[in-house]
């Protein structure tokens, strides 16, 4: 039959969205209780310690607290947009985990099921599209507030996201020269075989790095938020759960951030200097499978680390150094490093060897 | 002019280095820095399950005094509410009946005993005042409270636990100042 459908990849898919969507909304939450944590530490602090042992529920009582706020619309905004913002910058936000490949597959009900949710063979191009998509959440919650400092967060979220989005892409370009594929899955597959891509491309990966700080909009790049000029940035007008959607969004982006670059120059779920083929003999490919997964998600809270760590030490940029470094440094730099890529992987082409 | 001190230093006004204006060397030092502060040792205080230790010398709140056998030590004579600089004090002396002597050291006993903690400032003059040893200050303070009057404490707030009938509690009021008195 041509259209007969295999009812048994649809379950699969479904539960495997349902799962990555659950844990990335329970990573983020517990990003958001690892960054008071991380604060405090580093500020000789104790941090969250009251609500549960070792303060392990204060994202619930977060949450809660939240969810029996006041909900208020403004009535000069647009109230359909308005709400349309934060949903909008959750939806975005979670779509980005579709592509990430969680690990490489695991053996149930005598199924090989793989455990990315779509192995689209543009991956790269869905996540870039989908990030960028989340600056309309934060563009179209701050006009339909009507307020002037809320707009100019928003302006800011949407130069700031432009300038940094170029730069992001042409370092990316570099990458892909060097991998020959779009497919985050190949290029995690290539990475398992040989160097990561961190070796490779330490320049490219030093300017993606920065550049995703900016998309994330984290300290130092955290402008469309800077407390001491815009009030509260895009959010000023939001309370309730709405805010916290915006708050949370910031959270999951980080974590799908994290996983971005563990995938792409981290060599995403691969064990370091552990033979995997080997291992899948020995130990079989689901213990396998939760080894990678372990991996993978060990390299991405050392990023999620990594974000808090850079914002409790370096202080916010000024808006003209924030362009500078976009527009004067960074494209610059990515051109050079495309160029200078573009030009070994030629030589490398026509049997040149070093 | 002349530097009063050599503490200052002038500023550097030098055009930045290459080095420096890669910036990256200067955020690696900064992030160098704070990473080590996690590991320094915490200067908090984890307050309602540890508490700082008072000096032994401290004062807090009052407490009415009993002797061995569970007896008032006031004799509502007064001497700590004159002492009282803060005026907080006030006292109505009524005299023991036959039957009370379990209860009252004295043939005169303070009926009611009232401290205004809002007014005092714990100086401990009354312990000094006291002839008969019956109030002195503890080691703790007065809790919040929502009220004004709740800061007016009454003689069931201030005496001292039975030392015989609950003597757990006696010990523990009592505290470091057994020390003290022994020493």
């Amino acid at each position: 039959m041509l259209l007969s459908i295999d009812w048994a990849i649809i379950v699969e898919k479904l539960v495997l969205i349902t799962v990555v969507v659950m844990s990335s909304l329970v990573i983020a939450m517990y990003t958001t209780y690892g960054e008071r944590k991380v604060a405090a530490l580093l500020q000789d602090r104790r941090g969250p310690n009251r609500a549960g042992p070792g303060g392990i529920f204060q994202p619930l009582a977060d949450g809660l607290k939240l969810f029996f706020k006041e909900e208020i619309i403004p009535n000069f905004s647009s109230k359909f947009l308005f709400i349309l913002g934060p949903c909008l910058a959750m939806l975005t936000a979670m779509m980005t985990g579709a592509v990430i490949p969680w690990g490489d597959k695991v053996h149930f009900f005598d199924r090989d099921i793989n455990l990315q949710i779509a192995d689209v063979n543009i991956g790269i191009l869905y996540v870039f599209g989908v990030v960028s998509m989340g600056v309309y959440g934060i563009m179209i919650g701050s006009w339909a507030s009507n307020n002037k400092f809320s707009l100019m967060g928003g302006l800011r979220a949407a130069s700031q996201i432009i300038s940094y989005e170029l730069a992001m892409g042409i370092a990316l370009i570099a990458l892909l020269m060097v991998t020959g594929t779009l497919s985050l899955k190949t290029m995690v597959g290539f990475q398992m075989d040989g160097y990561w891509n961190i070796v490779k491309q330490p320049l490219g990966f030093l300017i993606f790095l920065i550049c995703v700080f900016a998309e994330c909009n984290r300290t130092p790049f955290d402008l469309p938020e800077a407390e001491n000029e815009l009030i509260g940035g895009y959010h000023t007008e939001y309370s309730s759960m709405k805010l916290g959607f915006y708050l949370f969004a910031e959270y999951i982006n980080m974590f799908i951030s994290s996983s971005v670059m563990v995938s792409l120059f981290f060599g995403g779920y691969d064990i370091p200097f552990v033979n995997d083929a080997q291992l899948t003999q020995n130990i079989g490919v689901n213990w396998t499978a939760l080894l990678h997964l372990f991996s993978f998600l060990a390299k991405a809270i050392f990023f999620l680390y990594l974000f808090m760590w850079v914002r409790w030490t370096i202080p916010r940029f000024r808006y003209d150094q924030l362009m500078n470094l976009g527009w004067k440094i960074l494209i610059p730099l990515a051109l050079f490093n495309m160029l200078v890529t573009g030009a070994l992987v030629l030589l490398q082409q026509n049997n040149w060897h070093f | 002019m002349q530097p009063l001190t050599n503490k200052s230093k002038p500023v550097d006004r030098r055009p930045m280095s290459f080095a420096e204006r890669l910036y990256l060397p200067a955020i690696a030092k900064g992030m160098a820095i704070t990473f080590g502060h996690m590991f320094k040792k915490r200067p908090t205080i984890n307050y309602p399950e540890v508490t700082r230790p008072f000096s032994p010398v401290f004062r807090g709140l009052h407490i009415l005094n009993r002797d061995a056998e569970g007896r008032e030590n006031c004799t509502a004579c007064g001497l700590c509410a004159v002492a009282c600089p803060a005026e907080a004090i006030t006292m109505e002396a009524a005299e023991r009946q036959t039957g009370e002597e379990h209860l009252y050291r004295e043939e005169k006993y303070a009926a009611k005993y009232e401290i205004n903690m809002l007014r005092c400032i714990f100086c401990g003059l009354c312990e000094e005042a006291c002839p008969k040893d019956a109030i002195y200050l503890s080691e703790t303070f007065a809790p919040a409270n929502f009220q004004r009057k709740g800061f007016i404490y009454k003689k069931d707030d201030l005496l001292i636990p039975h030392p015989i009938n609950e003597k757990e509690a006696y010990d523990k009021a009592r505290g470091g100042r057994v020390k003290i008195e022994h020493s």
